[in-house]
């Protein structure tokens, strides 16, 4: 099997928030005795990831898992705590901003929250015109306007609307404002924070549409953050699958569509309502969910999972590739103890 | 009897120099013990609709004509006391967020306790170990303990659980849930409606669930209502809406999910978005959207009418039916 060399490449990356910032916070007393002892939330652990040119992978899990904090690593919002990443063969975690900025151009993000992408004091032709002219300064008054207009236009919003002001927009409008703002200035690589899940089923349509159309056109690359099943399985490429911090399965998505593995991911199928099916068959998980700031020695999904064993709580699993190129985290996947 | 019976039931706004319709003329009815779902884009009148319901418009809506009869009494005419009464007793609301219905400077014990014993003659020992059975029928692990607890110690998923067994503290004959699981992850959405599924049909509680996911509505409910711009655009079985809607806008909703198209494909988009209140179009309101619009559907509201075993409210009903038909022909 030959893989291209890949246009992201995230290695052991982790990111820890500390939680006690001053001296006296961390002072704890402890067995007759005064300890120092920080508390951190451990929001990403030993992540290792790679994206090919042209692919699209989405980013699943529940809500906390460290979705937004490892597209923020990756954008350069957050600095890692330990771990690399690779950006076209260059290491850029540990580059100062300015040394960045030429990458700035070729990676570009967008949030889930249309209004964090715009400001909301600038028009749209304010908005749309600033990247290009910051990346290509030389360019004409004229020259401005016109790929201005052509950008609106590939949007589908009427370059007449120019001078109207964010509010002016509905949510998909918006939406599909930042993504244009966002293709203004050619990116390779767009990672998306859970960009349509604030919007409506026939305005998530709109978008998803758009972005598709980028990456079959343009050859876009896409780090897509999602909690939607439905849509990683039409736009996705890869999955990888998170909890609390970790993958616990990285697969091409019609293999884990079709054959999920690891428990969590399988619970997580599971539980999508179906339109059509009268008789759903959910796993139902028990258990809590433990915090990131109280890690689980074990595997973190140990406390839900109906498959735990002894081994389970003491030792964490790695993630170990399987006959169909998939990388699950699993005890009982790789002691084949799971069924199919 | 049935158990909710809406007739004709128009919400309004008042704003500055004019009033907006927000409910234009909605019926439907609920029989005892039954699940309704109603879906709609955001903006739709949704949880306008259940608000009203509940007697619970604040200011600028109000309830501008209709009727809203409950269990034989009409909730728009009755005095707050009683409706106050009925609100506690008999028809109980849980909202996206829970942190609306909980209080955070209470514990979990006290809130529970404090409404067992404002409805009922129960001494505080009673009222807590009703709390404690009715936490015990939501799944929360050790009671007993979290009597103690307040809000902000809990997990959202939990929160919203203590919500649902708050709103089953004193058996409701109707629960309204607005969006229960909106803010939730899917595996513990999918507990969630497991759970509100079990409750309502073990004790006979009729349920109007409120959400924007389909596939929800389609798991959870007997019939749907589809709303749209104010209006109920189309109601019927759950099964027949979802596997044969007949409405354009409905068609449309359900032909836009990701999963209606195969991976990588151009999904169905419908064009344009919902109107806001103060520029609804005259005629059919999803006339600037339709596909198959006429003239008269600019100039005319549509009539509700029954077809292939729905109701529609759609002037061209018969026009998509012998294209369908044509469709199988060809
Ligand atoms: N600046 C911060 N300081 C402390 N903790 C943080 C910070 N940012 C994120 N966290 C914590 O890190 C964990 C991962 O957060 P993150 O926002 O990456 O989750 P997510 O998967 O994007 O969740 P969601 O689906 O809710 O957006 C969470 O426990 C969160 O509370
Ligand atoms: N206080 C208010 N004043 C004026 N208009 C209002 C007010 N509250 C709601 N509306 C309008 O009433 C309409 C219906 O609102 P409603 O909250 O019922 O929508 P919904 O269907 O529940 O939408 P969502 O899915 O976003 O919750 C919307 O157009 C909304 O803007
Ligand atoms: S390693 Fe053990 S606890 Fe973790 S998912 Fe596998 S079986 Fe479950
Ligand atoms: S009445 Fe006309 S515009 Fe409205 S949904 Fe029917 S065909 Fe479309
Ligand atoms: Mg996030
Ligand atoms: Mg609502």
């Amino acid at each position: 099997m030959t893989t291209p060399q890949p246009l992201l490449e995230i290695r052991n990356l982790e990111k820890r928030f500390e939680l006690d910032r001053g001296f006296l916070e961390t002072l704890k007393f402890r067995g007759g005795k005064f300890v120092r002892e920080k508390r951190a939330v451990h929001a990403v652990n030993n992540i290792s990831l790679q994206v090919a040119p042209g692919e699209a992978l989405c980013v699943v899990g529940e809500s906390g898992c460290g979705k937004s904090t490892v597209a923020r690593l990756i954008a350069g919002l957050l600095n890692p705590s330990a771990g690399e990443i690779h950006y076209d063969g260059q290491r850029i975690d540990n580059r100062s901003r300015r040394t960045l900025m030429p990458l700035r151009k070729k990676m570009q993000m967008i949030f889930q929250n249309p209004y964090a992408s715009l400001n909301p004091r600038m028009t749209i032709q304010q908005a749309l015109e600033e990247p290009v002219r910051y990346h290509n300064p030389s360019l004409s008054r004229g020259e401005l306007r016109d790929k201005v207009a052509e950008v609106m236009r590939a949007v589908g919003v009427d370059p007449s609307w120019s001078s109207r002001y964010p509010h002016e927009f509905s949510g998909g409008q918006r939406q599909r404002i930042a993504i244009a703002r966002a293709l203004t200035v050619d990116p390779e690589f767009i990672i998306a924070d859970e960009p349509i899940s604030a919007l409506d089923v026939s305005i998530q349509a709109q978008v998803l549409n758009l972005m598709l159309e980028a990456k079959d056109q343009r050859g876009l690359t896409y780090l897509f953050i999602t909690h939607d099943l439905s849509v990683v399985q039409h736009f996705g490429t890869k999955v990888a699958v998170l909890y609390l911090g970790s993958v616990c399965e990285l697969s091409d998505t019609a293999t884990l569509f079709e054959n999920p593995k690891h428990p969590y991911t399988r619970a997580l199928l599971s539980a999508v309502p179906q339109l059509k099916d009268d008789h759903p068959n959910h796993i139902r998980l028990r258990g809590e969910i433990p915090t990131p700031i109280n890690m689980p020695k074990g595997c973190p999904f140990e406390s839900r999972c109906a498959h735990a064993n002894s081994r389970c709580s003491a030792e964490q699993p790695r993630p170990i590739q399987q006959p169909d190129g998939s990388l699950v985290a699993c005890h009982a996947v790789e002691e084949e103890r799971l069924d199919g | 009897m049935s158990l909710l019976s809406v007739r004709d039931l128009s919400v309004k706004f008042a704003m500055r120099d004019n009033t907006v319709t927000a409910l234009n003329q909605i019926s439907f009815d609920l029989a005892k013990g039954e699940r309704l779902g109603i879906v709609g884009e955001s903006g739709a009148g949704k949880s306008i609709t259940g608000f009203a319901l509940m007697n619970l418009l604040s200011r600028p809506g109000f309830i501008d004509s209709g009727k809203i009869m409950f269990l034989g009494d009409d909730i728009v005419q009755m005095p707050e006391a009683k409706m106050r009464n009925i609100r506690g007793n008999k028809m109980a609301m849980i909202f996206q967020d829970p942190m609306v219905t909980l209080n955070p400077v209470l514990t979990i014990g006290q809130q529970m306790v404090e409404t067992l014993m404002a409805h009922r003659k129960l001494s505080k020992a009673e009222a807590e170990q009703i709390a404690i059975v009715k936490l015990r029928e939501v799944y929360i692990p050790s009671p007993e303990d979290r009597l103690e607890q307040y809000p902000h110690e809990l997990s959202g998923g939990m929160r919203q659980r203590i919500v649902i067994a708050i709103a089953l503290l004193l058996d409701p004959q109707l629960i309204i849930a607005d969006e229960p699981t909106t803010a939730l992850d899917v595996t513990i959405q999918a507990d969630i409606m497991e759970l509100l599924l079990e409750l309502c049909q073990s004790n006979k509680v009729g349920l109007i669930l409120i959400t924007h996911d389909l596939g929800v509505v389609s798991q959870m409910t007997e019939r749907t209502l589809v709303m749209y711009a104010g209006r109920i655009i189309e109601a019927g079985r759950t099964r027949e809406i979802i596997n044969d809607p007949q409405h354009p806008y409905t068609q449309g909703l359900i032909n836009a999910l990701p999963q209606q198209t195969k991976p990588g494909q151009r999904l169905k988009q419908i064009p344009g978005s919902m109107p806001s209140l103060t520029a609804i179009p005259k005629g059919c309101p999803f006339s600037p959207r339709c596909e198959f619009v006429k003239d008269r559907c600019h100039t005319e509201a549509p009539e509700t009418v029954q077809y292939a075993n729905v109701e529609v409210a759609c002037h061209e009903v018969n026009r998509l039916h012998t294209d369908k038909a044509e469709e199988i022909k060809a």
